[in-house]
């Protein structure tokens, strides 16, 4: 038998209802391997006590024959969604001491369908970085390392905890939230399946806030079924988010049949971008032969905005932050840092309780609004939001998803990227479109490089089509047949 | 447009983040970096091009006009840095 | 528009011109508030009426009170303004302890309501219209406590996030009386409307006034914003401050700074405010957490159909239709309540006489403006809390009209009511205050007068026929004011002519 941390959620889900183990079992070989695997620094807080809890519960619903739809199944939470009674530190300093005195609307959707708590984990600071090196816990390795090649890689980000857990088999699946490709890119760095819904699938309420307009959670699995199965736990109207959608959630497991036949994918030129690696271009290409192979139509579409795609986003997310993070005052929560003064307080709380990169984005946001630049930056950007979501839906009158490379590398190395914004900003030139529009995105691990790191490859549907995207994902992942795993090092 | 160290003064200010001095400089050159990528916008004609105020299109929800929260003083001072007989404390405010 | 009279105010270089435009802060009468569902009550222990998201937690979002909105669209059309069907919620940012988020959701390019008028009468009896710039919802703040501790400011959050209107007039006031005048006009109307109570003590309307001054004709002047104005009288008071100030300035060659000043009410002064001197820079932009405003025109038909009717109309209404004189009739709608109180009063009395209220409403005005509402100021009580009931007092009424009892002893069977809250016909029974129209009974005191006085008699007949009133006066005595004092004077008349 497959040791119980190699299982797929849906395997474990059908495993525990046919009684070949207990949930009890199944956390204590998750908690087991998240403690073995500290060296990855993927976890902020570990909660092994809540864990055995809530699965000796889940044991005792499989006994009654009253298993709800993820009873038993041992998940990681991004430390960016708030857990009554558990630390949510956005991995900020400002937020070290911060316990919710209430949950977030996703997560308590997990708990009610049964799933199990591991503990949080590491991202980005308040989620913003492609690399989860911005952490005030510190950065995650990639499980992920070139063969025969100790450097640490990493796991991209912000979701880089999620990815590295659910990578590494210590977590059967983990929960990302994604505002310009923070679930997929992370999970093209580390091998894994990972979905941004269309906004609004997923309310907000109780995740820490950065970009109020592109914010979304996700599931972040091994393999597109399970992304499906988490997804539908995930998702639902929550009258608690004025930006959540009224819309049944479908059974998004129901759509993965396999078939494709008639299908049209569009294949957007603009996104070979210039010094775009050759196998990036090639597992692309590979990618859209797998899925006509399958009966799909390939069509190539235009989005002719796609290069002002980040300079927009990069414009709008940190307005939005600059905004969002002015609640971080040592007030009410979280860190204080003592001044003479209030003004003093302010100061000296806000700098030393954001680390670099959050107080760059909070200063160029606070500089788009400001008075007598807003029209030309933020309206700006917000107009070419405008345009950027009318060449999707221009495309989407001709295709029914697109295929596109997840990210423009694949795992990079620690401190290759961080002197240089622009060039880490750069990572998330395939996500970031999708995220302006609103529109789902998945990416599905596709094969490996050269060197032998993961690559992926994007999906990106119709708004609320979440059924197109997962079922071609799924065709995608069998003619990959990507069963490669990371080397256990940290197990040494 | 090259960003000088006054407008990091004024803008930390308005985002009440301390910048040392020393750091001005440098993070005046990051940002001003920042602006020269993100300024690449203006190649686009957005004439007549309404900007957009939400993903959504959706009428924004309204609720009922219920009492269905407070009475949680406890929850709302339980993460205050300091607090004293039901009021959260800051360092006096001169007007 | 009735073109402003300019006030002018005398300086040592001439006249001067007063400019003057207010910003009316007006809690929204709702259950809970804004944008979450915690209790907008008053009073109550610190920070136990805040929700998660009034104080700001990571992750709290605000969804809209349906009823704060249809409030503000009621308010809009009570002011005669446009109603924006779209309208959107931005973030104004700033940082400041009460102000949890650090940023106000409020309304600012594109706000709920539109232009406005509304019609002030001034003291002189003419008549203003007031321009009402915009109307547009916005969160309260909490409030800061500075005077607790030596050395620390305490925070409530209890009024974070109530739904407040902010009412922007036109520059179109040009003295403190007009001022006045036009808050009061204003509280009127939103009392009417039920969408604010009006009270300035507890801080439900607060104004910040815009004041500058000019040379007549010259282009506007640099204006000043006094904020903490929370009374009307405080309000006049901090606009003669302001203006002698502003004049006293310029003729000394000082030009005015653009600033906001506070008026503290112990000196009647108003001072530059030292925090507000950093200038602000709100960057505003619309809020990513909400969804602009949409209404249909079928919402504001059902609103505007559901209105009341306002105090303009019904002051009309009573001048037209119940023959009120003008004066009468703007103190009887100036509050809801007193209107309330008279519009039953007339009811119950014609129920009673059977009569047209066209032939009564003068006489019943003059009572409840006159007698009820004079006994009430002495005693500074409301109409609410009247110890006579619009019934009671029409079952007076209803005596003296068909006769049983005078006028004069109407007016001490009030004094009775008012006093003990006793019906009016038991009053009347218990000490026998009948009007005695018996011409019998009536003839007997007559002869007993005019034996009694010769010397009158003399005068009368001698031509001096305001006597009369002597006698008229001396029978009203001798029965307790219950003799008709009309069939006296016949009497009398009749028998000193023999
Ligand atoms: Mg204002
Ligand atoms: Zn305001």
């Amino acid at each position: 038998m497959t040791s119980l941390t190699d299982l797929t959620l849906a395997e474990a889900r059908d495993g525990l209802r046919a009684k070949k183990f207990s949930a009890a079992e199944l956390a204590r070989a998750h908690v087991d391997a998240m403690i073995a695997a500290r060296p990855l620094n993927a976890f902020i807080s570990e909660t092994p006590v809540i864990a055995k809890a809530m699965a000796d519960e889940s044991d005792k619903r499989i006994a009654r024959g009253d298993a709800r739809p993820l009873e038993g199944l041992p998940l990681a939470i991004k430390d960016l969604f708030c857990t009554k009674g558990v630390r949510t530190t956005a991995a900020s300093h400002i937020l070290e001491p911060f316990v919710p005195t209430y949950e977030s609307t996703v997560t308590q959707k997990l708990w009610n369908d049964g799933a199990v708590m591991l503990g949080k984990v590491n991202l980005d600071e308040f989620a913003m970085g492609s690399s989860n090196e911005t952490s005030y816990f510190g950065p995650v390795e990639n499980p992920w390392r070139k063969p025969g090649d100790n450097k640490s890689r990493v796991p991209g980000g912000s979701s880089g905890g999620s990815a590295a857990a659910v990578s590494a088999r210590f977590a059967l699946a983990a929960t990302g939230t994604d505002t310009g490709g923070s679930i997929r890119q992370p999970a093209a760095f580390c091998g894994i399946v990972g979905i941004k819904p269309t906004y609004g699938r997923c309310s907000r309420f109780g995740i820490v806030a950065f970009a109020s307009s592109l914010d979304q959670a996700g599931p972040m699995t091994r393999t597109v079924k399970d992304a499906a199965i988490m997804l539908r736990s995930m998702c639902g109207f929550d009258p608690k988010d004025s930006t959540s959608v009224d819309m049944a959630v479908p059974d998004f497991e129901k759509a993965l049949t396999g078939n494709i036949r008639g299908l049209k994918v569009g294949i957007p030129e603009e996104y070979r971008v210039d010094g775009m690696p050759k196998e990036i271009e090639a597992i692309w290409t590979k990618g859209a032969e797998w899925l006509k192979a399958a009966g799909a139509i390939l069509k190539p579409v235009k989005l002719p905005l796609t290069k002002y795609a980040l300079p927009t986003y990069y414009i709008v997310a940190p307005a939005e932050c600059s905004s969002n993070l002015a609640r971080y005052d040592g007030v009410r929560f979280g860190l204080r840092e003592k001044g003479e003064d209030l003004t003093a307080m302010y100061e000296g709380t806000r700098a030393s309780g954001f680390g670099r990169e959050v107080r760059r984005r909070i200063l160029i946001g606070t500089y788009v609004l400001s008075a007598g630049y807003y029209d030309a930056y933020y309206l700006k950007a917000q107009r070419v939001r405008t345009l950027i979501a009318r060449d999707f839906e221009n495309a989407f009158k001709e295709v029914d998803v697109l295929l596109t490379p997840t990210a423009p590398s694949s795992a990079f190395a620690r401190g290759e990227k961080t002197a240089d914004p622009i060039a880490m900003y750069l990572n998330d030139v395939f996500t970031v479109p999708a995220s302006l529009a609103g529109l789902p995105g998945i990416s599905v691990p596709a094969g490996l490089s050269s060197d032998g790191l993961p690559l992926g490859l994007q999906l990106i549907g119709r708004a609320y089509d979440e059924e197109t995207v997962l079922r071609t994902a799924g065709v995608l992942e069998q003619a990959a047949n990507f069963t490669a795993k990371p080397q256990t090092w940290w197990k040494q | 447009m090259a960003l000088d160290k006054a407008t990091v003064t004024k803008i930390a200010r308005l985002a009440r983040v301390r910048v040392a001095e020393s750091d001005k400089d440098g993070l005046a050159g990051e940002l001003s970096g920042i602006l020269a990528f993100i300024e690449q916008l203006n190649e686009i004609d957005t004439k007549g091009v309404e900007p957009m105020t939400s993903v959504v299109a959706m009428p924004l929800p309204r609720r009922e006009d219920k009492v269905t929260d407070g009475g949680k003083q406890d929850d709302i001072l339980a993460n205050a840095p300091e607090k004293t007989a039901g009021f959260f404390t800051i360092p006096k405010v001169i007007e | 528009m009735t073109a402003p009279t300019p006030a002018l105010l005398k300086g040592a270089t001439g006249d001067w011109e007063l400019i003057i435009g207010l910003e009316v802060h007006a809690q929204v009468t709702s259950n809970s508030k804004l944008f979450s569902g915690a209790s907008t009550e008053f009073g109550a222990e610190p920070n136990t009426q805040v929700s998660l998201i009034d104080a700001a937690f990571p992750g709290m979002l605000p969804v809209i009170n349906a009823f704060v909105v249809e409030q503000a669209v009621r308010t809009g059309l009570g002011l005669n303004a446009q109603i924006n069907l779209r309208s959107v919620f931005d973030r104004k940012n700033y940082f400041y302890p009460d102000l949890p988020a650090g940023y106000q959701i409020s309304q600012y390019k594109q706000p709920i309501v539109g232009e406005g008028i509304v019609t002030v009468e001034l003291r002189d009896g003419s008549v203003r219209e007031v321009g009402i710039e915009r109307l547009h919802l916005e969160q309260d703040a909490g409030k800061s406590l500075h005077d607790q501790h030596p050395k620390l400011t305490y925070v409530d959050l209890n009024r974070a996030g109530v739904a407040l209107m902010e009412i922007v007039s036109k520059p179109d006031l040009r003295s403190g009386e007009e001022a006045g005048e036009y808050v009061k006009k204003l509280r009127t109307i939103l009392r009417y409307l039920g969408t604010c109570d009006g009270n300035m003590e507890q801080g439900s309307l607060r104004c910040d006034v815009n004041v500058s001054v000019r040379k007549p004709g010259a282009p506007l002047g640099t204006r000043c914003e006094i904020k903490n104005v929370n009374s009307v009288r405080f309000l006049q008071q901090a606009v003669d401050f302001e203006s002698r100030r502003q004049i006293e300035e310029l003729e000394a060659g000082r030009a005015i700074k653009q600033e906001t000043r506070l008026y503290d009410a112990n000196t009647g002064e108003t001072r530059s405010m030292r925090s507000k001197e950093e200038a602000h820079d709100y960057r505003y932009f619309p809020d990513p957490d909400l969804l602009p405003l949409e209404l249909t025109p079928d919402f504001v038909a059902r609103i505007k159909a559901s209105l009341p009717e306002l105090p303009d109309a019904k002051a009309a209404r009573l001048e037209k239709e119940l023959g009120i004189a003008p004066y009468q009739a703007r103190v009887l709608v100036m509050e809801k309540e007193s209107a309330d109180y008279f519009e039953a009063f007339v009811a119950a009395v014609q129920k009673r006489t059977g009569k047209a209220q066209k032939d009564i409403g003068q006489d019943c005005a003059n009572v409840v403006v006159t007698e009820l509402f004079g006994a009430l100021n002495k005693d500074s009580k409301s109409i609410e809390s009247s110890p006579i009931s619009p019934t009671a007092l029409a079952g007076l009424q209803a005596l003296k009209m068909d006769g049983t009892i005078s006028g004069p002893t109407a007016k001490k069977v009030f004094e009775e009511m008012y006093a003990t809250g006793k019906d009016a016909s038991a009053i009347v029974e218990e000490k026998g205050l009948r009007q005695v129209s018996d011409t019998g009974a009536l003839e007997a005191m007559v002869d007993k007068v005019i034996t009694e006085n010769p010397k009158q008699v003399e005068q009368f007949r001698g031509g001096k026929e305001t006597v009369i009133t002597f006698f008229v006066g001396q029978i009203m005595k001798a029965s307790r004011g219950t003799a008709n004092p009309a069939m006296v004077t016949e009497l009398l008349k009749k028998k000193l002519a023999k």
